[in-house]
């Protein structure tokens, strides 16, 4: 047993690093030490600029483009990405609707699309949850009647993330109503220019509008961006629920995290003449953070060494999402804590393009709080943790 | 042994039960909040006709009373409302203050006026480096002549864009966290030298970064001895953790209830998402927090209001805060999760209530803080 890498991994390795080092842009690196968020432009920026290396997409396959890689060559990709912070694709063109394109798309299809994914030219959104079908999304109720050599699409979808950005919707709807509900789902791609969508952003706690509903009005949808056979989405869906899930554990980024909680404990006074780092309390939590991150590290590696002999990834995969969700949410408290009153003042604005206000705390301080209400939705999206513990009940142990 | 509330202080808990269900809901709550002063100016008037603004006061003082089980009735109710008016910073905090250390006249000036509702206050005390330690100050106030210059920064100070006069903890000798040599100093917000940084807090309300630049204020302005304030701003603190203490009771109880009502109407997989087990044992154990959160508050104002000796005091008001402190992350953390994404909007009085708890849980100082507190004393 080792979890060593081969000499030739660790070649790759240094060459990640070292493009890496040289290619991130340093003002996105300086926005993201701040927690400002990077703009729709700097992400496709980036993106093009891995598109130029020929990094866009490692988890694609080389006849579309994709890197070829490894599974092990993936893993250090994401791993060294991750530990610099620099932001993975977006994930709905890149891991989400591709896969599906490639397994159940038709050639068309798949040249119509692929190539502006792979290249950044077309960004996609996600049209799955609705108002009244969440963890339950086979329920879904939105409808595409068919008119001719069209789809008719009426309905709303909800928690739709960055559709504001969007050019393109890949959306599941309800095509059959006489038959169980997971039968009578369809998989479609909308232009989100199509007349009769409308976007409604939700505001969120943290005061971001991150995420919209979307409206369908009598939207014409061609036949031709069906995906596959009517009625047979719900299937496809399933497939890339799976692809959802990988790389949530995100071990990476929490190291980086764990590094900038130590820093910033060194920088903050515990009111009596030492810095908090010093502070037995604060110390212990960061400790049991360590620790169960290297848990979870392993945890992860015993799972890629699995895919990487070419298993499917089971629900183990479930234990990542808890895991490491949490464990995120854990530090998002951590940072909460040594900003003490400094995380108090909402200003939302901060984390935009421009921001040009006075910092009311040290360093990202005034961040502290923002994150830690934003990512309360990481235990909550992508299956709930509810959701990947009965996975784990049902399909792991049997119950 | 009676836990009962006394037949007054039912009547106020009805008095506040019955202007928040008239003219308190999240809709008028929110309207409150975007408005320029952050607070109404008319419910702040209907308070002090209601005698509400009387209550943190002795009746030496011409108050209520000023027991600390008076105050968490009110402020338990406040809590559930997620009321904004600036009650804490004016009427516990900056009140408090005038009535612990000021002398009579100082008294006779200011006090009636924080009673009837015309006169707006809010504390400097926190500092950049200072953390939660109250006797770390190095604001300093420097004699010269009959008078006094401040210089100095302070921050997080509630109320400090609508407040008239502030309360200025600021240092007169000694090293920056010694208990020695701390004043409080009554300053007008309009002073030159005094610069005023507004800015919202997570939860909504109105505060400041306050700047002190040679700021001059007559010897007369000083509340109490010179450089001898520092016990009697830890007690008014710990008045003012027990009463905010009790408002996060209230507005975890909210919490409770909200969750437990969206259970039982969200349906998913055919189904009340409340008749599921998982969550119901996860939704009993948010209750047994609220009611451990509730008798912790209950002891520490019992306490207060008790012949206990001050270190006694101050142990079981730290109890309070550090225990509060967990139910809030734990309690919090559960409604938005139960409610999934809708809780995590600011559609749903949920989200804002959450805001509200997690900001009280750094007040004053966060659960590890005062568990220290309390292991030290």
């Amino acid at each position: 047993m080792n979890a060593d890498f081969t000499t030739e991994e660790l070649a790759f390795q240094d060459e990640v690093r070292d493009f890496l080092e040289s290619e991130f842009p340093a003002e996105f690196r300086a926005k993201l030490d701040v927690s400002q968020r990077l703009s729709k432009d700097e992400l496709v920026r980036w993106q093009k600029i891995l598109y130029q290396k020929g990094w866009a997409a490692p988890s694609w396959p080389e006849e579309y483009g994709g890197t070829g890689w490894t599974q092990i060559q993936r893993y250090i990709f994401a791993t060294e990405m991750g530990l610099i912070g620099a932001p993975e694709p977006v994930a709905f063109g890149m891991k989400m609707v591709a896969p599906i394109l490639m397994t159940f798309g038709s050639d068309e299809q798949k040249q119509r699309f692929l190539p502006d994914i792979l290249e950044s030219n077309v960004w996609w959104c996600q049209g799955y949850s609705e108002p009244n079908a969440g963890s339950d999304l086979a329920s879904l109720k939105t409808t595409a009647m068919r008119d001719g050599d069209e789809y008719i699409v009426n309905g709303a979808k909800t928690w739709n993330t960055y559709g504001q950005y969007a050019d393109w919707i890949f959306c599941l709807v309800r095509t059959d109503n006489t038959v169980k509900k997971q039968e009578g789902i369809s998989f479609l791609l909308i232009d989100m220019k199509s007349p009769g969508i409308t976007l409604k952003p939700i505001v969120l706690i943290d005061g971001h509008p991150e995420v919209n509903e979307v409206f369908f009005d009598d939207v014409r949808v061609p036949m031709g961006n069906l995906i596959g056979e009517e009625n047979k989405g719900w299937t496809y869906a399933k497939l890339l629920l799976t692809h959802e899930r990988s790389n949530i554990a995100g071990v990476p980024r929490g190291k980086r995290r764990l590094r900038a909680l130590k820093r910033i404990a060194k920088d903050t006074d515990d009111g009596f003449g030492g810095n908090m780092l010093g502070n037995a309390s604060f110390s212990n939590k960061l400790t049991d953070i360590e620790i169960q991150l290297q848990a979870l590290e392993y945890s992860e590696l015993r799972t890629l060494a699995a895919l990487s002999v070419g298993k499917a990834p089971g629900p183990e995969s479930s234990i990542l999402k808890v895991v490491g969700t949490e464990l995120a949410q854990e530090m998002d408290e951590l940072f909460v804590d040594l900003a003490g009153y400094h995380c108090l003042p909402f200003v939302p604005e901060q984390f935009e393009d421009g921001f040009q206000g006075v910092q009311l705390g040290p360093g990202n301080s005034a961040a502290a709080a923002l994150t830690y209400f934003n990512n309360r939705k990481l235990s909550i999206f992508g299956g709930s943790n509810e959701i990947q513990r009965n996975i784990i009940s049902k399909h792991v142990l049997g119950l | 042994m009676d836990f009962s509330y006394t037949e007054e202080q039912q009547m106020l808990q009805d008095s506040v039960q019955k202007f928040v269900q008239k003219s308190y809901d999240f809709g008028t709550r929110n309207a409150i909040l975007a408005s320029d002063d952050g607070y109404s100016i008319e419910n702040w008037q209907l308070f002090a006709e209601l005698g509400w603004l009387t209550v943190p006061f002795s009746e030496a003082d011409g108050g209520f009373g000023g027991s600390a089980v008076d105050l968490i009735v009110m402020m338990e109710e406040f809590g559930k409302a997620n009321l904004v008016e600036p009650f804490m910073p004016t009427a516990i905090l900056g009140g408090g203050l005038v009535a612990a250390l000021g002398a009579d006249t100082q008294k006779a000036e200011l006090l009636p006026r924080v009673m009837d509702g015309s006169l707006q206050l809010a504390c400097a005390y926190a500092e950049s480096t200072s953390r939660f330690n109250l006797a770390s100050v190095t604001t300093s106030a420097e004699s010269e002549a009959d008078s006094l210059v401040i210089n100095g920064s302070k921050i997080a100070v509630l109320n400090g864009p609508g407040a008239d006069k502030l309360l200025v903890v600021a240092r007169e000798s000694g090293a920056t966290a010694d208990n020695a040599g701390i004043s409080v100093f009554l300053v007008d917000s309009e002073s030159e030298g005094v610069s005023i940084q507004a800015y919202t807090n997570v939860d909504g309300k109105k505060a400041a970064r306050i700047d002190f630049d040679s700021v001059t204020v007559p010897a007369a302005q000083r509340l109490g001895e010179a450089g001898g304030a520092l016990a009697a701003l830890q007690a008014v603190i710990d008045r003012a953790i027990v009463a905010t203490s009790a408002e996060a009771v209230g507005a975890l109880e909210a919490l409770l209830q909200k969750t437990v009502e969206y259970s039982k109407t969200r349906k998913q997989f055919g189904t009340a998402i409340g008749t599921f087990q998982a969550l119901q044992h996860r939704m009993a154990d948010m209750f047994i927090e609220c009611q451990l959160a509730r008798s912790i508050v209950i002891m520490a104002a019992m306490k207060l209001d008790s012949s206990e000796g001050e270190l006694e005091k101050t142990k079981s008001v730290s109890a309070a805060k550090s225990r509060v402190g967990r139910a809030i992350r734990k309690v919090g953390q559960e409604a938005i999760q139960i409610h999934g994404g809708i809780g995590m909007t600011e559609e749903l009085d949920v989200g804002h209530l959450f805001k509200r708890v997690t900001a009280i849980d750094v007040m004053f100082g966060d659960a590890d803080y005062h568990t220290e507190r309390f292991a030290s004393i």
